[in-house]
């Protein structure tokens, strides 16, 4: 299984096994890491999953689709790495995927 | 006061619904809700978007099913508060008084809490200075237009909201408007007809840019915008409006004594009650084993809801299961003519 880290705003590190096939957002919620809310539960309809992904891995994630980046116009504190957490699918190709988590979920 | 059976807190699905369960049974019930219109997230984050899972409903958008549940409700004539928070509830003997932030009371036997995630409340700047501003110079909504006449006002936000004051405002005030990114998202009218106002000098636009400070002593004058490339740019304004949609926060329920596991509150299966005798909880906001966040979950969770409240409603009456179909008391309670 890919192994995907999670930098909280603390600085706290963890580095997970996700499963292919979940998303970068079910990864984090079912291994309780903090700071990645997922309101809405991974329907594109809330900003609440939003991470910053590491500058080398922004052209090899799947690219957005239409509506994900009105949201991130939601979210708290958008940069131009921002991407919905939800909209990222774990697969082989990701292995040593690294997402920074906001200071806070809107 | 309010004399009720139940209060249900939220106005989504499964609030409605809930409301029809309570209905049938012969119970009463008033729904408070914080946004101002009926049917919580599939009327505020999904109205347009087709739902495909709701049984014996192949496809209809949030919208719709909003508007079917409001048709199905009609003949129980429940009492909507809307643009009003719960805040307070206290028990007293065997009633629950319930007060709300705009100073509206109730009393109820039980109080259904199907609240989602929360109550839908403005997202605002991230920025901490500037809270002593807000609800000053810095606003997430407009209640009276007319301040803002011969002002200076700068709008931050790409959606509809931001696009329709900008275009309104215009009129009357010197408009700025900032957005994080060259796309703005709203309908293409609105769009056109801010591009158009930016031609003819009524409107400025900045993108890729976002508040980073702001500058005055006892009121703001001036608000400096930062590029994505980090140069700054300073805005004279008299006031700042963000426009930047609703984010949905638990709020008072963490106050009052559940049980909670992270954002949402474990019931039982049987009727759904929480830990406080007489408060239940379904929807999205319950948990326990199994738990699927699916409309049609909170329907069932509903009908079992409402018949939980029934002897706390009428404590020296026996329930008795009725069908629709065949019911003489249900029909009446329905309204149907036989």
């Amino acid at each position: 299984m890919p192994k995907i880290t999670y930098i909280e705003n603390s600085g706290k590190s963890h580095t997970i096994e996700v499963a292919n096939g979940l998303s970068v957002m079910e990864g984090a919620v079912q291994n309780d890491i903090s700071g990645i809310d997922a309101d809405c539960g991974g329907g594109m309809a809330c900003a609440t999953c939003h991470v910053y992904v590491k500058e080398e891995w922004l052209d090899k994630l799947p690219k957005k689709e239409d509506g994900e980046e009105d949201m991130l116009d939601m979210a708290y504190e958008p940069k131009q790495n921002s991407r919905l957490s939800c909209q990222i699918l774990v697969s082989d190709e990701l292995e040593g995927l690294t997402v920074s988590i906001p200071l806070k979920q809107g | 006061m309010n004399k009720t059976d139940v209060l249900i807190i939220g106005a989504g699905p499964t609030g409605l619904f809930c409301a029809h369960q309570l209905g049938l049974i012969g119970l009463n019930c008033e729904i408070v809700d914080n946004l101002d219109k009926v049917g919580g997230q599939c009327i505020e984050l999904y109205p347009d978007k087709p739902i495909y899972d709701i049984p014996a409903v192949p496809e209809c958008t949030g919208e719709e099913l909003t508007n079917n549940l409001i048709k199905q409700i009609k003949p129980f004539n429940i009492k909507f508060h809307l643009n009003e928070r719960v805040e307070e509830l206290k028990k007293i003997e065997k009633k629950w008084l319930i007060k709300t932030n705009k100073g509206t009371e109730f009393e109820a036997s039980s109080i259904i809490i199907a609240a989602g995630v929360g109550s839908f409340e403005p997202r605002k700047f991230s920025i901490k200075e500037i809270e002593k501003y807000e609800g000053k110079q810095i606003l997430y909504s407009i209640k009276d237009k007319k301040i803002f006449k011969d002002k200076i006002v700068t709008i931050f936000g790409g959606g509809d909201s931001a696009l329709d004051w900008a275009i309104e405002l215009s009129n009357t005030s010197k408009v700025v408007l900032v957005h994080r990114r060259e796309d703005f998202r709203g309908m293409q009218a609105s769009i056109d007809k801010v591009n158009q106002l930016k031609e003819e000098d009524k409107i400025e636009i900045y993108t890729k840019c976002q508040l980073d400070s702001v500058k005055g002593e006892d009121k703001i004058e001036s608000i400096n915008v930062k590029y994505d490339d980090e140069n700054i740019k300073e805005i004279k304004t008299d006031y700042i409006l963000g426009f930047f949609g609703l984010i949905m926060k638990l709020g008072p329920i963490t106050e009052w004594g559940l049980n909670l596991d992270k954002k949402t509150i474990p019931v039982n299966t049987e009727n759904f009650e929480t830990n406080k005798e007489g408060i239940f909880a379904i929807g999205d906001i319950c948990l326990y084993p199994g738990k699927l966040k699916l409309i049609l979950s909170g329907f069932h969770e509903g009908a079992l809801a409402a018949r939980g409240c029934f002897k706390y409603a009428k404590p020296d009456e026996k329930y008795r299961f009725e069908f629709t179909t065949s019911s003489k008391t249900v029909k009446n309670r329905l309204g149907v003519k036989e």
